[in-house]
């Protein structure tokens, strides 16, 4: 790697500790910011010249609250900026700042720099952007590439959502227990929106949306170092893993979504699966489930089968009966029909879904799997009526073409005898 | 005299590497280790997974205590490995257990998942 790639990686990872930090000096975002980006400067002509500090983080605070503080200054009396070689003697300095910065205040700079962005007046969209603005350090363009927007109508929204955060006044008071749990169930919450915004997707924007689930594991990874006995951050941070690891199967070579059960497994990121059930495993040690447990601990067992019928369904119908109880809602339980299905036969699972048709009136995945369903009992008639609907309502090309080959299977098999496939 | 070489970095920036710069040190570590793999003087090489996934036992006051994360004490060193096959972590807890209690000196064992294997074996 070249020096260049080495400094922004040190500068992108030092990043939430030194921005958290920051913010913490200056009290808004706006000068936080400011101070960081000087940091980031004088970094990029220090660095190569002497070397690299031993603790990037540190360097970046010492430097940036130097500069932020000049900044004010300079404001207040339009006194000149000191000359470079005033605060060039970084290396001596180094050493003392970094036992003087406060270790024990990093877990809460980090996790307030996360939880301002969480502020429940913005858009899941906005909360996610305005977090891989500040906290991530990804640029306006790459963040507006990953959501599929010109780069100014993003710039607009995260300047809008950066407003919004800073007349809401940032919370800096050190959090209490209560407040600091709050706070972290907040964060988890917006680093899963993240992932979920990278993958929720089809083949032709997937190289793009890519980062985000990258982003957001990173983010988890950095949560679950800040809290390690935290079982529900390993429990989400094994959730991403597993999830992520089936991306290079997602699609076939025509850019269609691949099912679960038809993926090649071998595709699957071994690693990615390894750390995840590592973390599962550490997780229920805990015995206090939550529901990112619960998700991960389905994910694991889809991992863990090495061939679809391998897979253990009567687990993962009560685990999913697990999460309906933690989290009721109509799409769990839609999920939970999926195993039924395997357990106890279509027709169970159908019985399972049908109090959900009003509420699920306009979800797509219902009416695939009603239609799925209605199929493998050879109700070609209405399988065909729950498909339309599919189609209607489908987010993606590649959904609305999976439905229509179950429709083209409807039409060759005339009754619909045909093979038995689910719609999720 | 067979010489067991440890490796540190930080996990922060080797976690934020892409797949391609991951590969890219991967490919250049392998050919370094090929030459000697070739003339039989290469042990085993494991790569391990991130400290996020680290469990450890300890022994407070002689009783083994299973903690979350990476071995953390400074006044402790490094002092040898085992690496075993297990189908989940409470195995590896178990055979920490075992070691830890004909083990005298207290002392601890993390306990740390293998990304990568490469069981080569040395002639000499």
């Amino acid at each position: 790697m070249t020096d260049l790639t080495w400094i922004s990686t040190a500068i992108s990872t030092a990043r939430p500790q030194a921005m958290g930090a920051l913010l913490r000096y200056f009290r808004d975002l706006d000068a936080a910011e400011e101070a960081f980006q000087d940091a980031c400067l004088r970094a990029l002509n220090n660095w190569p010249k002497n070397g690299p500090p031993r603790d990037p983080a540190a360097w970046l605070i010492f430097v940036g609250r130097n500069s932020g503080i000049d900044a004010v200054r300079k404001r207040a009396k339009q006194a000149p900026l000191p000359e470079e070689d005033q605060i060039s003697d970084l290396e001596d300095a180094e050493t003392d700042i970094a036992e003087r910065l406060d270790g024990a205040h990093y877990r809460d700079d980090i996790l307030r720099l996360l939880f301002i962005c969480c502020h429940p007046d913005l858009p899941a969209t906005q909360q996610i952007a305005v977090a891989l603005r500040i906290v991530s350090g990804l640029t306006v363009k790459q963040i507006a590439r990953a959501f599929l927007v010109g780069e100014s109508a993003m710039e607009q929204r995260i300047t809008r959502a950066k407003a919004r955060i800073a007349d809401a006044g940032v919370p800096f008071e050190t959090p209490g227990a209560v407040e600091r749990s709050e706070r972290l169930a907040a964060v988890a919450a917006m680093v899963y929106l993240i992932f979920n915004e990278g993958y929720s997707t089809n083949s032709g924007e997937a190289p793009a949306r890519a980062p985000l689930c990258e982003e957001a594991i990173r983010l988890a990874r950095l949560l679950l170092r800040l809290f390690q006995t935290e079982p529900e951050i390993m429990g989400l941070t094994a959730l991403l893993l597993l999830q992520h690891a089936r991306a290079p199967a997602r699609f076939d070579e025509n850019g269609e979504i691949v099912l679960l059960e038809d993926q090649d497994r071998s595709l699957w990121s071994r690693k990615m699966i390894d750390e995840g059930l590592a973390l599962v495993d550490k997780a229920l040690r805990h015995q206090k489930p939550g529901p990112y447990q619960v998700q991960s601990a389905i994910a694991a067992l889809h991992a863990r089968a090495a061939k679809p019928e391998d897979t253990d369904w009567t687990e993962i119908d009560l685990l999913y009966s697990l999460l309906e109880q933690m989290q009721p809602s109509p799409v769990v339980t839609l999920n939970r029909a999926v195993a039924v299905a395997k357990v106890r036969g279509p027709e169970a699972a159908l019985a399972m879904i049908e109090p959900l048709e009003q509420k699920l009136s306009g979800y797509f995945h219902f009416f695939g799997l009603k239609g799925g369903l209605l199929m493998q009992l050879g109700r070609g008639d209405e399988a065909r009526t729950a498909f339309d609907r599919a189609i209607a309502l489908a987010n993606t090309a590649a959904e609305a073409a999976h439905i229509r080959m179950h429709i083209d299977r409807l039409m060759k098999d005339g009754a619909a005898q045909g093979a038995s496939r689910k719609a999720l | 005299m067979l010489y067991a070489i440890l490796c540190y970095a930080s996990e922060d920036v080797v976690c934020s590497w892409s797949k391609e710069q991951d590969d890219e040190v991967m490919t250049k570590l392998l050919g370094v280790q090929e030459k000697y793999a070739q003339a039989g003087r290469l042990g085993p090489v494991a790569r391990l997974l991130p400290t996020t996934a680290a469990t450890t036992l300890r022994k407070v006051k002689g009783e083994a205590v299973v903690i979350d994360g990476p071995f953390a004490e400074t006044k402790e060193q490094f002092l040898g490995f085992y690496t075993l096959e297990c189908n989940d972590l409470d195995e590896a807890v178990d055979f920490a257990r075992e070691l830890s209690e004909v083990n005298p000196s207290g002392g601890s064992y993390e306990i740390r998942p293998v990304s990568l294997f490469n069981p080569a074996k040395v002639s000499a």
